[in-house]
């Protein structure tokens, strides 16, 4: 479980969150929507450390993130396994040394126990016959399952995933999101995934949060949502046209 | 003021760059790949430019003494010291600081901005002694090589033109780089060369380590980790020279 209250940031004096808080529950895919620029990626990465918040606190299960310093928060860092909007992955390192990276890092795990766990983890997000191809010679997809693969790798306690759909086809959105609803019941973590593909909530949704300009505007579960009368939630969420067909057809 | 403020970040930057490495294998098997990077892949430019420079210097030496009560083996002697002091050290440095500065700010500034630093970061690496550390120490144990072979490659230059171009004998060119020798600077090029090897890793990877933006801001970290570490480079080069010859 992470539990976030009052966060607040701001880049140059503009206020990026506003005490801002949520508890986003183990086990859950936990989703916060909103729109571009809303604040959804600073929050995921004021959770994680790589933003100092201005003012409010982070708790990981019982411990408090901010206070930690920079030594403890690494402890509390192996036990996360965070896909990034582009993959990130190392581009100077093949499929199978991404996966490895961790392991090499920081287990003491023998040459052929690292590589049951690359290939369990590869065979995991099903990619197979890639592992010595680097980043670039792999499509989007499969960037970002690699780059799954090694957020996995060290049976991670909490899972971020920041727009892991952006730039996928809606097929490939659908694997992907598959795979994380898969991997948050399998390994029972704490799973919080930043989007705003509508695709994406009603699938794996089971804890929506709506952000709007830093602030948290609502809460509730996919199945909530099409009954909001929340107006920034319901302008977001019936923004396209099929979105509002599909509501005039149902109501 | 911001130089200041630079000054004061690129110092937290290094100590967080000399942390306690996290697993020693691993930076171990880094070394070995930025040497291979920085230093194997830097010999052949080193090779190229130290040998025409040889070269220069002996006829340009040559063309230049006109007094014939100058002993011919001055040619050689000139040519020297003019790469043991100068240009094995300082100006392959300087050479270097454009190819593998370049390099190193770009290759991290890159990482910055496609979030694998981040990455690294929330794998609880230490991304700064992770990806700096290794480098810095690859190119301190590496340059000294290139510097003494620079200093072998660009005397045997200038013995090839000074035959070739019959300005003077083999056995002329071979007593005047004897003569007078000090082989104290062969040292004092070698502490120069290390100095230099730390500031243009140094002064790069801060450069590239600190870049936000797009590609844009990458190919402006570069140029600067260019310039601000040939300019380190030069004023370090006037320091070293009083504090090691006068």
């Amino acid at each position: 479980m992470i539990t976030v209250k009052n966060l607040s940031k701001s880049f140059n004096n503009i206020q990026v969150l506003r005490n801002f808080s949520v508890t986003f529950e183990r086990g859950k895919t936990n989703l916060i929507i909103g729109e571009s620029g809303s604040g959804k990626t600073v929050l995921l990465k004021c959770i994680v450390g790589l933003f100092e918040p201005d003012e409010g606190e982070v708790f990981f299960d019982e411990i408090k993130y901010n206070n930690l310093n920079s030594r403890a928060k690494r402890e509390i860092r192996k036990q996360i396994g965070m896909l990034f909007q582009g993959g990130a992955l190392f581009d100077s390192l093949t499929v199978e040394e991404n996966v490895l990276f961790p392991l090499e890092m920081f287990t003491e795990m023998n040459l052929e126990e690292k590589k049951e766990q690359i290939n369990f983890c590869l065979r995991r997000v099903n990619i197979q016959n890639a592992n010595h191809l680097y980043p670039s010679e792999l499509s989007g997809g499969m960037q970002k399952r690699v780059a799954i693969a090694r957020a996995i790798a060290l049976n991670p306690r909490y899972l971020f995933c920041d727009e892991p759909n952006s730039g996928l086809d809606p097929k490939s959105t659908i694997v992907i999101d598959n795979l994380i609803k898969e991997i948050t019941e399998e390994y029972n973590i704490t799973t919080i995934v930043n989007t705003h593909d509508m695709n994406s909530v009603m699938e794996i949704g089971q804890k929506v949060v709506f952000i709007f300009e830093g602030s948290k505007e609502w809460e509730g579960s996919n199945k909530d949502i099409l009954d909001t009368d929340n107006k920034n939630l319901n302008e977001f969420v019936f923004a396209t046209n099929l979105t509002k067909k599909l509501k005039e057809k149902t109501t | 003021m911001q130089f200041f403020y630079n000054i004061g970040k690129y110092f937290i930057f290094l100590g967080k760059v000399f942390a306690k490495p996290e697993n020693f294998k691993v930076y171990y098997r880094q070394i070995i790949k930025e040497i291979e990077n920085l230093g194997i892949n830097s010999i052949a430019i080193v090779a190229i430019i130290s040998v025409f420079i040889g070269a220069v210097i002996t006829i340009q030496t040559a063309i230049n003494i006109t007094n014939p009560l100058f002993p011919k083996y001055v040619i050689s002697l000139t040519v020297r010291d003019s790469i043991l002091l100068e240009f094995s050290s300082s100006v392959v440095a300087l050479i270097l600081a454009g190819k593998i500065g370049s390099n190193i700010a770009s290759e991290i500034g890159t990482m910055r901005i496609t979030e694998q630093i981040d990455a690294l970061e929330i794998f609880g690496v230490n991304s700064a002694s992770y990806l700096v550390l290794p480098k810095i120490i690859a190119t301190m144990l590496f340059n000294p090589f290139l510097t003494v072979m620079s200093i072998l490659v660009g005397i045997s230059g200038g013995y090839i033109a000074g035959i070739a171009s019959g300005k003077l004998t083999s056995q002329e060119y071979l007593y005047g780089i004897q003569y007078s020798f000090v082989p104290f600077y062969v040292i004092y090029g070698i502490i120069k060369t290390v100095v230099f090897a730390f500031i243009i890793t140094s002064v790069s990877a801060y450069n590239g380590y600190y870049v936000s933006g797009g590609s844009l801001e990458v190919g402006k970290a570069s140029t600067k980790a260019v310039v601000y570490s040939s300019v380190t480079i030069l004023f370090f080069n006037v320091l070293l020279t009083f504090l090691l010859l006068t």
